[in-house]
């Protein structure tokens, strides 16, 4: 089971650069939307993994995982697109091939920082620790060096995939009502987000972050 | 207990949203504010009201300990004097619907009751996120291209921001694992002493906490959401963020802050603190000066008091005492700030000192209490954050860092000169002949409440009663590491 788990959190990984190196909007939110999906199955694997049937209260938690991120969010994320009619290209501060390999050396340095940091010796599938830093890095590089609000809230939402990915790491130190507050809070976040980048596009025009310089000293 | 707390405001948005008339609606506002009041004053007297019985062998997710009363009793206080001017204010503002905005306030209230009470990181975290979320509609409430880009920044910086701190409270928990502990995300399990802990693993996850929820406070340089949200927000909504939101968030990293030192990181803790709160008093200060917008100037006053409360905790036990009280009469004193600034605002129909000149003839007792304020704020006797203020700079003597003190000393000199610059302008001289004239007067709904506030400003500065000294005894020794 331990084969499979790392399977899919490789495939998270290589995710992130295919999100870092596709230009059109839409394809770049299908991308984080598998990739969301993909980590709420992994707490199945965790538990199958451990031996015995997960419980209840794991199931549901992995379920909505993967009603929000793979399909709610994206949902979301389609419709403020389509309404904004905007050029669905990326447009980004830096090149594309430049970004993915910016996101190749973060990988790189997650991995060497975890290795350097010392992790917990009885756990499984160890790959977990540095996929979750190197999701972190490449959320933050699309963050920083896309201009479109909606681009910016993908950087997020991988951000938080990877914040998400580390919890898999601590499930049974996690209550559900936490565990299912921050999956909520995280739905609600989107969707008050993407009402924000709609008023953007009605009074300025354009999802174009550089528009928004009026407050400044 | 607890329950009943986060349910009332709950239902009273519900509640408000139900009612069709926005002239009634605000009317939920002071039922809450001032129903979550009595119930604060009932757990924070009443014994035993405070704990919830867990379950045998658990640790419990809700109970109130002193660091969560001391806050409970800010939010609080602050939330029931914004709730009675809220009414005021909204009457004045009948052309915009307010049935969010009210929904956004109350749902702050629920999640900063739900901080106070909470007593695991990951709750802390949930609830602190919920409040960022219940709170960007506030921002957005004037409906113009500024206040989008204002509520924008917020969004986004504080949601990044609050993340890292998710990500911090996972390192937390894990850094127990990796020393060979159970995982856990509880502050009862996390604080015993002498539990294996990887130190490599907590340290960045302080790192992580100082950045995600000093995001939340406004500490410098993670600050640029917030002179833009307090400028273009309603004074009612700046009250309730430079009262409320900030010091839940100081509260949630106050947690970070007692599980580290209890590891025995103090002495890392304290040095990245007063990094942190000296650069915040000089971002402020440098900002300050020639701040011709009277509300961008009280959201760096807000930075700069962050950034005392850093310093305060940073210094260690001899100064938490005065950092604990430095919350409380920040809270209250910013309460009145920025309340009486929505009024002249209001009143003149403009918030640049070009246009807003002799507030004290237009509007004498707002332009009273605001420079009365100002005074305050900035440490003048004999109101309560002089009291607060000394006993920090006490502290800082008192534990070895005459130089952390002078820096201390003199940024709060800059922030006098800087801020007061602006706030003569604003209250003395005469109105400009040009000057609109607006419908606005100071009325009783949004007047009394800045009255209550300064008055409990200047009762703290005068004579901490007791059972509050007590209490904040006792929360400065569960900081301190002593309880």
């Amino acid at each position: 089971m331990t084969d499979f788990l790392n399977a899919i959190i490789v495939i998270v990984m290589i995710l992130n650069l295919f999100a870092l190196g596709t230009s059109r909007i839409a394809s770049v939110i299908r991308i984080v939307a598998v990739q969301g999906a993909l980590l709420g199955v992994v707490p199945l694997l965790l538990h199958w993994g451990g031996g015995g049937a997960p419980s209840a209260a794991v199931l549901l938690a992995a379920g909505a995982a993967i009603a929000l991120k793979g399909l709610a969010i994206p949902a979301i994320m389609r419709r403020s697109l389509r309404s904004a009619a905007i050029k669905r290209e990326v447009e980004p501060l830096v090149g594309f091939l430049p970004s993915v390999l910016l996101g190749a050396a973060g990988t790189a340095l997650a991995l060497v920082f975890s290795g350097r940091m010392g992790m917990a010796a009885s756990q499984p599938g160890t790959l977990i620790v540095p996929a979750s830093m190197a999701t972190v890095l490449v959320g933050f590089i699309i963050l920083t060096t896309r201009w479109k609000a909606i681009s910016q809230v993908i950087g997020y939402l991988v951000l938080e995939n990877g914040i998400y990915l580390f919890g898999m790491l601590l499930v049974e130190a996690i209550p559900f009502v936490v565990e299912m507050g921050a999956l909520l809070d995280l739905f609600v976040g989107v969707f008050v987000i993407s009402i924000i980048t709609n008023h953007i596009n009605e009074a300025f025009s354009s999802m174009d972050t550089r528009d928004l310089v009026t407050l400044k000293e | 207990m607890a329950l009943a707390m986060i349910l009332l405001p709950l239902l009273l948005a519900a509640v408000g949203a139900l009612i069709p008339s926005n002239r009634l609606r605000p009317l939920v506002l002071p039922v809450a504010g001032l129903g979550h009041l009595a119930l604060t004053a009932f757990a924070l007297l009443a014994p035993g009201a405070d704990s919830l019985s867990a379950l045998p062998g658990e640790y419990p997710l809700l109970g109130l300990d002193a660091i969560g009363k001391v806050i409970l009793l800010v939010v609080s206080l602050v939330f029931a004097a914004c709730s009675i001017y809220a009414v005021g204010y909204l009457r004045y503002r009948q052309e915009r619907p307010n049935r969010v905005f009210i929904a956004g306030l109350l749902g702050f209230l629920a999640g900063a009751t739900v901080v106070s009470w909470s007593r695991n990181m990951g709750l802390t975290w949930v609830a602190i996120e919920a409040t960022t979320l219940a709170t960007a509609p506030l921002i957005y409430f004037n409906n113009s291209k500024r206040s989008i880009e204002a509520t924008w920044k917020f969004l986004l910086v504080g949601s990044v921001g609050i993340a890292l701190a998710l990500l911090g409270t996972f390192f937390v928990a894990y850094a127990t694992l990796v020393g060979g502990g159970q995982a856990s995300l509880s502050f009862d399990a996390l604080c015993v002493i002498g539990a294996p802990v990887s130190k490599p693993w907590l340290r960045v996850a302080f790192v992580l906490a100082l950045v995600g929820y000093g995001t939340k406070m406004g500490l410098a340089p993670m600050h640029t959401w917030k002179p833009d949200a307090y400028g273009e927000a309603p004074g009612v909504v700046g009250a309730v963020f430079a009262g409320g939101v900030t010091s839940i968030a100081f509260l949630a990293f106050l947690r970070f802050y007692i599980v580290v030192s209890r590891a025995g990181e103090a002495a890392f803790a304290s040095r990245l603190l007063l990094g942190m709160g000296l650069f915040s008093m000089a971002v402020a200060g440098l900002f300050m000066i020639g701040q011709r917008d009277f509300k961008r100037m009280l959201a760096y006053s807000s930075v700069e008091h962050m950034g005392i409360l850093m310093i305060g905790l940073g210094l260690g036990a001899p100064a938490l005492f005065g950092t604990m009280l430095h919350v409380l009469t920040n809270g209250v004193t910013k309460g009145v700030l920025f309340l009486s600034a929505g009024n002249i605002h209001r009143a003149y129909a403009s918030k640049n000192i070009a246009q807003v000149r002799g507030a004290l003839r237009r509007l004498p007792l707002s332009g009273g209490l605001f420079l009365a304020a100002f005074l305050a704020i900035t440490g003048s006797p004999p109101f309560g954050p002089f009291v607060s203020e000394f006993s920090i700079l006490n502290g800082a003597f008192a534990s070895g860092h005459p130089l952390v003190a002078a820096a201390f000393l003199v940024f709060l000199f800059v922030v006098f000169i800087g801020m007061g610059r602006t706030v003569l302008k604003v209250t003395q001289g005469r109105p400009p002949e040009d000057a609109l004239t607006t419908a606005y007067r100071d009325g009783f709904l949004t007047a009394a409440p800045l009255v209550a506030l300064m008055a409990i400003t200047l009762f703290l500065g005068i004579a901490v009663p007791e059972p509050l000294a007590a209490l904040l005894r006792e929360a400065a020794a569960l900081v301190g590491g002593q309880a």
